[in-house]
């Protein structure tokens, strides 16, 4: 009988290249994508050794952080934005590696058009110089988020230096209530263990819940694991998974699927395996959450009121607080309901998807957005832009008053010109609410694609449950 | 890479916890296509105020400040994005260690790329730090790899983990990508044996 495996360990086992005494393990990688910000640096350093990208057929590009959403005509206003984009078009031509550039059809934030395209699959390793790569795990892949020298080291060797992490299983399991949806999981995992309270550790996230949920919502799920300081997270690939990848470009064909299906059957945890780490969450008694300071872990459900400074016992943690309530001008104890916000986003790697958009505008539907909010739509890719406009979605969104946009990170990350004014409050689907993340000065709110809609009609913080 | 030889130096308190990289170096600097000049920039929001004019209560603005190598901060250093503008940009400002009770993993990865070493303290030894240095500004110690140790003025020295290849590699100037080219004959070998059929350019 062989020792009951994780599907983390079945895919480490699986991708080992080398293991020497007092060294990392040499992991082989899968696939790499990178974008246009972390990677100029890294084909520099290629240059430098005069080193060839080993496998570009293992590799694809795309531009998404730094590119305008307003427009996807040429050239690029920003002139530095428009050197970084070409930039990576001029590489990945130089290295021969495949690219979606700025105008193609396929173009999206690269976690979009890795699983949609069928680059993401079951037992894979993937990396990219970001750290929402755990994006990937949705499929029961092992995908990490790296810094700029690995990526070098993945496009000169295909390989990263790695020790293995511990295991940390996440059991989600009853049914979600209406108005609740799965931003709402990982918002209450991270509120729960905190910002710091995965690191060192991949999440394998299972239960009825996470069974229940579609391939997008599992990847709303797995994309903020690092938002909790894991190394990565991820799920086993089911009949879910199976049927989402069916078809798709990159995804095997004929005798290669059955293969390849016979293969992801394995993955699953087995029966017996042991996790360092593990906790319950209990999807019925999950409220729409809400971040109200200025990390992902300062979260609450929206019923909530602001945490009090005064009532917190640890000196470090009650600094923070005040800090953090100081910078996004809250009171303690009131309640978020009915705060104003002058901004939603609806977007990002996080909620970018067409199961995001159509949460969105089943909301908007026959509703206004508030005269004093501006609401942004942005798709997370060209195809799921297409799709929603072949549902009518864009015309739900336009008709109550939003900014149908190009695909594209946008007020995400706040790179390419879609910003927050200083001082002003936003209702955001994206996955930080770092100080200044949204535009320097800027204020988020994290919270789910229900609840940002819902905000922008009441032009207010709101629950999608009693909204009018 | 430049071995990393151990140094003396003064220490820059910032007592905030789960400093992320988007505080480090803001998200609109990363539009540069090189690793250079990123150091003016480091921490700039915090450091600077809405004119462009140094804030006279932050730390890394401090007199002190000016030549100082050691950054002792509060848990969870570097959390948020894999961005590796943050320690080239905390190496251009001139540090080259920073001491917390922990790090992210990212980031630790990161910075030890750099010749940054993350150094890794008990919350106790922590507080005695943090005391000494907020008595005397002018507190200097001494970071020694090679011993794993942080020798305070008394010379008593506080022990602290080191990855034992990442120690290596950093002591002897070793380039990680080097060392992983190296083992040519052991990836060809992986990848005869077949491995997943991805092929992005089918």
């Amino acid at each position: 009988m062989n020792t009951p495996r994780t599907i983390v360990e079945k895919i480490w086992d699986a991708h080992i290249v080398s293991e020497r005494e007092g060294a990392p393990a040499l992991l082989y990688i899968d696939l790499q994508l990178v974008h246009e910000v972390t990677s100029p640096q890294a084909f520099d350093g290629l240059r430098a050794r005069g080193v060839k990208v080993r496998r570009p057929d293992r590799t694809f590009g795309t531009v998404d952080h730094s590119t305008p959403t307003l427009t996807r005509l040429l050239p690029i206003a920003d002139p530095i934005a428009a050197a970084q984009v070409s930039r990576l078009e001029s590489n990945c031509r130089e290295f021969g590696i495949p690219f979606f550039d700025f105008q193609h059809q396929n173009q999206g934030v690269v976690h979009v058009i890795g699983p949609e395209n069928g680059l993401t699959q079951p037992g894979m390793t993937v990396v990219c110089g970001d750290s929402h790569t755990a994006t990937h795990g949705a499929f029961g892949a092992l995908a990490f988020g790296i810094g700029t020298s690995e990526v070098e080291m993945v496009l000169a060797s295909q390989c990263l230096l790695q020790r293995p992490s511990q295991s940390f299983r996440v059991q989600v399991d009853g049914g979600l209530g209406a108005g609740v949806s799965a931003k709402d999981i990982i918002l209450a995992l991270i509120a729960r263990i905190g910002v710091g309270g995965g690191t060192g550790c991949v999440f394998e996230f299972g239960g009825s819940a996470i069974r229940a949920l579609s391939m997008d919502e599992r990847m709303t799920v797995c994309n903020m694991s690092i938002e909790a300081g894991a190394r990565a997270g991820l799920m086993a690939p089911d009949n879910v998974t199976y049927e989402y990848l069916a078809g798709r470009q990159y995804a095997p064909k004929g005798a290669a699927w059955d293969q390849a299906l016979a293969r992801w059957r394995q993955l699953p945890t087995d029966e017996g395996a042991i996790y360092n780490r593990e906790i319950s969450i209990d999807a019925g008694g999950l409220e729409p959450m809400i971040t109200f300071g200025t990390n992902p872990g300062m979260g609450m459900p929206i019923s909530g009121v602001v945490p009090d400074p005064a009532g917190v016992a640890d000196a470090a943690e009650r600094d923070a607080l005040i800090k953090a309530l100081k910078y996004m001008d809250l009171e303690p104890g009131k309640p978020l309901a009915g705060k104003p916000v002058q901004v939603v986003f609806i977007g990002s790697c996080t909620n970018g998807r067409i199961a995001d958009l159509r949460a969105a505008a089943g909301v908007l539907k026959g509703r206004k957005v508030n005269p004093g909010v501006r609401m942004l739509v942005v798709p997370g890719s060209q195809p799921v832009k297409r799709q929603a406009e072949a549902e009518g979605l864009d015309r739900i969104f336009r008709d109550a008053g939003a900014e149908w946009r190009e695909a594209g990170c946008s007020m995400c990350i706040a790179m390419n010109g879609d910003q927050l004014q200083p001082g002003q409050y936003s209702v955001s689907t994206s996955n930080r609410n770092f100080e200044g993340r949204q535009g320097k000065g800027g204020r988020t709110f994290l919270a789910s694609p229900l609840t940002a809609a819902a905000s922008a009609v009441a032009g207010a913080v709101a629950d999608v449950r009693t909204l009018a | 890479m430049t071995k990393f030889t151990s140094f003396s130096s003064r220490v820059i308190w910032m007592p905030i916890d789960n400093v992320d990289t988007d505080q480090i170096i803001p998200a609109r600097f990363l539009k540069t296509v090189s690793k250079e000049g990123l150091g003016d920039q480091l921490f700039y929001d915090w450091r600077y105020d809405a004119q462009g004019q140094p804030r006279a209560d932050f730390v890394l603005n401090h007199p002190l400040a000016k030549g100082v190598q050691i950054l002792l901060t509060g848990d969870n250093f570097g959390c948020g994005s894999s961005r590796e503008h943050a320690p080239w940009a905390l190496t251009q400002f001139g540090f080259r260690a920073v001491i917390s009770t922990s790090f992210a993993d990212i980031f630790k990865q990161n910075a030890l790329k750099n010749s940054l070493l993350p150094i890794v303290v008990s919350s106790d030894v922590h507080d005695l730090l943090s005391q000494m240095v907020a008595e005397n500004p002018f507190l200097k110690l001494r970071v020694d790899l090679a011993s794993q140790r942080l020798m305070l003025p008394s010379g008593q020295g506080i022990k602290f983990p080191v990855d034992p290849f990442a120690k290596h590699c950093l002591l002897e100037g070793i380039d990680e990508l080097d060392y992983v080219l190296q083992q040519e004959a052991a990836i060809a070998a992986y990848e005869s044996e077949g491995g997943s059929p991805l092929n992005t350019l089918a």
